[in-house]
């Protein structure tokens, strides 16, 4: 028991040793060698442009639901003028950025571990090493750049769409007045707020493509060990997200 | 040249490398044969830095590639190039940009200049108008054809082929072992097969080494392989289930 609890501790230590210096090294990578436009280019669109459509689909049911409920809390309290600053700042500062990211995960994170994963299982990661080439170049760093410049602005969309979802709901099917929902809106909600949900966003990016790219990067043998990266990539990366949330809401409230 | 010497690797409790000592000579042809499930891949990801060994040397042109830093064995790796045995072409790219890529990272030639060389390449391995062709539209033998084209497309001195011809029809593999002899006569490189292409690699290679247990067995011409009074060789030439070699 006691040497099963020994391997178990050293696999742990050793798999976070592995995964902060995956990070580090592709964090050096972005400065030093940060790839071809046209590879960022290419996971801009595939990580920021394909997945426009899920994201303004949750964004508008997200923004309608946040009206429904807003309406029904800020009725109780005779304050339903209230009911844009309720929805924006909620959007703007939690869930644009947690919804955003988790849709992202759930698309475009596991597609990332997937591709990955499989090029580790067919030998093209050791292609490239045996040429000479750093794969981290040309797999790793394009995809961290491309997640950090499209989460954001996924997430501006995100509240943009949220905002209009909660305005339908809440001006034109419960009566809302519609100069004050978006006159309280625009006193209520500071420049802090979108810099919290930016920064949160740019951060959430950073771990999609962290854990996506290590959990492919390292994937065990066979379609069994790629399947189960992927499973394993979307469940961490989300509940880091959602720890981190956390932790950075913390301190920039 | 290549040195290999007392080199130990372990996977977990599997020993697969124990003390093995090697040396392929400069320019020509070694292959390197053995039982399945030996270490002859193993061994394969040695000589170019995809695997290091527990303890002992490997020496590449007299200079040792183990435990280097990345950029130091990324230099050795330009003397490389490397033949997979799953070919390991990209798949999202087409046959063309598969052979161009190294020319492109590694180069500065123009786009005209690189096309001529793909081409040539291409042609050199008797694949013609199949550049605009995906990997996964080609067949096994194709593959093999193509992933030796990108091999060789950058002239290097060494090239290591893990199992060229295996899962080819009999005509394929004479024709991809033909190959491999026709661009070492015009290219010159030191070429490591890892094969158990018993008796076809002896028409190819010029130097056999026998793997067997984790060491090198017996290393010779094919004709010293072939006339070895070496048990476990005597078996494995003669394909016979009675023997040192044990099915598992």
């Amino acid at each position: 028991m006691v040497q099963a609890l020994g391997h178990t501790t050293i696999v742990i230590v050793r798999d976070l040793g592995r995964t902060g210096w995956f990070l580090l090294y592709s964090l050096y990578m972005i400065v030093r060698s940060p790839g071809s436009l046209v590879h960022v280019l290419k996971q801009i669109r595939f990580i920021g442009t394909k997945s426009l459509f899920v994201i303004v689909l949750t964004a508008a049911f997200t923004g309608m639901v946040l009206g429904l409920q807003g309406f029904y809390t800020l009725t109780k309290f005779g304050s339903e003028g209230m009911l844009g600053t309720a929805v924006a700042l909620s959007l703007i500062r939690e869930l644009g950025p947690v919804l955003t990211a988790l849709m992202v995960t759930g698309r475009a994170g596991s597609a990332i571990t997937a591709e990955i994963g499989i090029m580790r299982i067919t030998e093209q990661i050791d292609a490239l090493e045996t040429m000479a080439l750093d794969p981290f170049k040309y797999l790793v760093t394009p995809k961290f750049i491309a997640a950090m410049i499209s989460l954001p602005l996924l997430c501006a969309i995100f509240d943009v769409i949220g905002i209009y979802g909660g305005w339908l709901v809440g001006v034109k099917l419960l009566g809302v007045n519609p100069g004050a929902y978006f006159y309280e809106m625009e006193n209520s909600v500071v420049w802090r707020d979108v810099y919290s949900g930016f920064v949160k966003s740019f951060s959430f990016g950073l771990i999609i493509a962290w854990i996506g790219c290590y959990k492919g990067y390292y994937a065990g043998h066979g379609a069994e060990g790629v399947s189960k990266a992927t499973t394993e990539s979307v469940v961490l990366t989300s509940v880091i997200i959602l720890v981190w949330d956390y932790f950075l809401t913390s301190v920039l409230l | 040249m290549i040195r290999m010497r007392n080199v130990h690797k372990s996977f977990g409790a599997q020993k697969v490398l124990d003390g093995l000592d090697l040396d392929i000579p400069a320019g020509k042809i070694t292959a390197i044969i053995g039982p399945s499930g030996e270490g002859k891949s193993v061994l394969l990801k040695h000589l170019i830095g995809l695997l290091q060994p527990d303890s002992g040397t490997v020496e590449v042109d007299g200079e040792s590639i183990v435990d280097l830093r990345r950029s130091e064995l990324n230099r050795i790796r330009e003397k490389f190039g490397m033949l997979f045995q799953n070919v390991a072409l990209f798949d999202s790219m087409t046959v063309f940009e598969n052979v161009a890529f190294p020319l492109e990272e590694k180069t500065s030639l123009s786009k005209e200049k690189i096309r001529g060389k793909v081409l040539l390449a291409l042609e050199d391995v008797g694949l013609k108008n199949i550049e605009h062709k995906f990997p996964d539209e080609l067949s096994g033998g194709m593959k093999k054809r193509v992933g030796l084209a990108r091999a060789v497309v950058l002239n290097p001195k060494i090239i290591l082929f893990d199992e060229p011809t295996t899962g080819l029809d009999p005509i394929i593999k004479r024709a991809i072992h033909q190959l491999i002899k026709e661009t070492h006569a015009k290219f010159g490189f030191t070429a490591v097969i890892v094969t158990h292409e018993i008796p076809d690699i002896f028409d190819v290679a010029q130097n056999v080494a026998m793997l067997f247990r984790g060491k090198i067995l017996q290393h010779g011409t094919p004709d010293d392989i072939i006339n070895s009074t070496d048990p476990a060789i005597r078996q494995f030439i003669s394909g016979s289930l009675d023997g040192p070699i044990q099915m598992v």
